[in-house]
């Protein structure tokens, strides 16, 4: 018998899994969650162009060290490829994508025709956003939609899924199977409305949550407080995002410039002290990860390095979040390797026949 | 020859034009340029439990005349409602005119003036101020929802998950509606009894 990967359909790597008790996905990363072990997902870069490679080696590097990688819906307002055409091309090769959705840029027609299509795709994984507002991105003249927020369009795929309806109630067929997350922003102010937020995020379909950069750890470590008192923690895994800062002057410029991401002083003083600063930036997402793991009811990280997807790999290496595990990699199954080395052959072997030499060798 | 041509657009223009005016109409939406001061929006905040009070009984008093609408037909009040309405909102809470009112589960804060119109709780972009993202000189119309829903007597009704917006409803009279369904509530709820009796 042929050693397979675990969680690996063995009829092909792009369909999906059998379906288990208790699970309403067939994806991967459900799997990896409800067994307990400690995720790790990250985001793809998404590419400015209409080649398809390009997804496929920004999603190269990280192999064999993610669980899931996050196909984003274009993030800060900025035009690239869909979500939907990465997640299409990602599925195909058995990586198992968490699509975005944002309510920017499209109604509940087109979302809910997405998220059709998307599992259709087998896509087993939607994360479910605001959006950012169309100010932020590069073409600030853009009509934003904001047909659905957040937790309508999370309760909207939950009924898709448990009732098998379109919001309007008419009948789906097949209802998608889906693992709903959500992201949530426990340093954004009002921040003692935040961990009950998350509670309204669960109550409308959320079973996974991602949340912002977190580079104050004692702030996050008092939000787990009280999203564990509230009993959040039993009904939804929390992945805390991290990622790389390249430079103390990066730092800054996120600070004023991106709302919503919160670094305290310690940090940038901690970066500009450094000897080489893309490097501490480095140690000094390991050490986050190495403290919020040990935090009760954090279930995964999600590592966000844009443009510095080479340090991902590193990242979850160092940090042993792992613990040895290796999650699903795309590789040559050994069948298949088998039947390619025996039939290497034909590749190389001159067989120009011509219809009168076939005709001569039948007879 | 068409290689050669370089594609202006109105976008280009505008950003060329954008560093050397002062006035830069992308960083406002259009919602916000027409608005003046928030004062009175967030006195309405500040005052959410007087307010919440006053509603109480302003509702009430509109289901008693339920026999008066109901009489000239909401069809016809509907017009002199929804202006008075419009005003009377529209001054004190920036009112949007959804037509499916909110603002006693959201603080007395009208989640319609969020640039991103979010109906269930704050985005994840809010600036450390308490301000906006978007609109930057705006206070957060979510971080004022949960300061007004502090105070009031039924606040944890912000906990609530809210359904999308029917767009469909937009322009009309939330107080009619509440009347109307209200009444029809009652209703129901008096002949259930009569229902179930002789069975
Ligand atoms: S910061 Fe507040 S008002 Fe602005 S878009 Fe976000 S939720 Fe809406």
């Amino acid at each position: 018998m042929i050693a397979r990967q675990p969680d690996e359909n063995p009829a092909g790597i792009h369909l999906p899994l059998d379906p288990l008790p208790g699970h309403t996905s067939r994806g991967r990363l459900e799997r990896v969650l409800r067994r307990g072990e400690f995720a790790v997902t990250t985001e793809l870069n998404p590419p400015d162009s209409a080649d398809p490679e390009d997804v496929y080696n920004r999603a190269k590097i990280f192999d064999g060290w993610v669980d899931a990688i996050n196909a984003v819906d274009a993030s800060g307002a900025n035009c690239h490829m869909s979500s939907v055409g990465i997640c299409a091309l990602l599925t195909r090769m058995g990586y198992a994508p968490i699509m975005q959705i944002a309510c920017r840029d499209r109604n509940r027609i087109a979302i809910q025709g997405d998220v059709l299509g998307g599992a259709a795709m087998g896509v087993a994984n939607m994360l479910c956003l605001t959006g950012d507002g169309v100010q932020a991105g590069d073409q600030p003249g853009a009509k934003p939609v904001f047909d659905l927020d957040c937790m309508s369009l999370l309760e909207t795929c939950r009924i898709m899924r448990d009732n098998g309806k379109f919001l309007s109630g008419r009948k789906l067929t097949t209802p998608p199977l889906l693992f709903l997350g959500a992201a949530i922003n426990p340093f954004a102010p009002p921040i003692d409305f935040r961990p009950y937020r998350l509670g309204k995020k669960i109550a409308a379909g959320a079973q996974f949550v991602q949340s912002q950069y977190c580079f104050d750890v004692p702030m996050f470590r008092t939000y787990m407080q009280q999203v564990r008192d509230l009993g959040f923690t039993e009904k939804c895994f929390i992945l805390c995002g991290v990622g790389p800062l390249a430079s103390a002057k990066t730092a800054k410029w996120i600070r004023t410039n991106v709302p919503g991401i919160h670094i305290p002083d310690s940090i940038v003083k901690r970066l500009e002290g450094a000897q080489d600063q893309k490097k501490e930036g480095k140690q000094l997402c390991i050490d986050i990860i190495n403290e919020v793991k040990e935090i009760p009811g954090v279930s995964g990280v999600h590592v966000m390095a844009y443009r510095q997807e080479e340090y991902v790999a590193e990242i979850v290496d160092e940090s042993g979040v792992l613990k040895g595990r290796q999650p699903w990699k795309r590789e040559i199954r050994r069948d298949d390797q088998l039947v390619a080395e025996r039939l290497d052959h034909i590749l190389h072997d001159e067989i120009t026949e011509t219809q009168v030499d076939m005709v001569k060798t039948a007879h | 020859m068409s290689e050669t041509t370089p594609a202006i657009t109105q976008a280009t223009l505008v950003k060329k034009a954008a560093p050397k005016s002062d006035y830069k109409p992308a960083d406002v939406s259009p919602q916000r340029r027409v608005q003046r001061s928030f004062a009175v929006r967030l006195w309405s905040v500040r005052h959410s439990r007087l307010l919440e009070w006053f509603y109480a009984r302003f509702s009430d008093m509109f289901l008693l005349l339920h026999p008066l609408w109901k009489g000239i037909g909401y069809g016809r009040v509907e017009g002199p409602i929804k202006f008075v309405e419009k005003r009377v909102k529209g001054f004190m809470f920036d009112c949007r005119m959804c037509g499916q009112c909110i603002l006693s589960s959201t603080g007395m804060s009208c989640p319609m003036n969020c640039p991103k119109q979010l109906r269930n709780g704050p985005c994840g972009g809010v600036r450390a101020n308490g301000n906006c993202e978007v609109e930057p000189d705006m206070p957060c119309v979510w971080v004022k929802a949960w300061e007004g829903s502090r105070n009031m007597v039924h606040g944890d009704k912000i906990l609530d998950v809210q359904k999308p917006v029917d767009q469909s409803l937009r322009e009309t009279s939330a107080w009619l509606r509440v009347t109307a369904q209200a009444a029809a509530a009652r209703e129901a709820a008096r002949n259930a009894p009569n229902t179930g009796a002789p069975a």
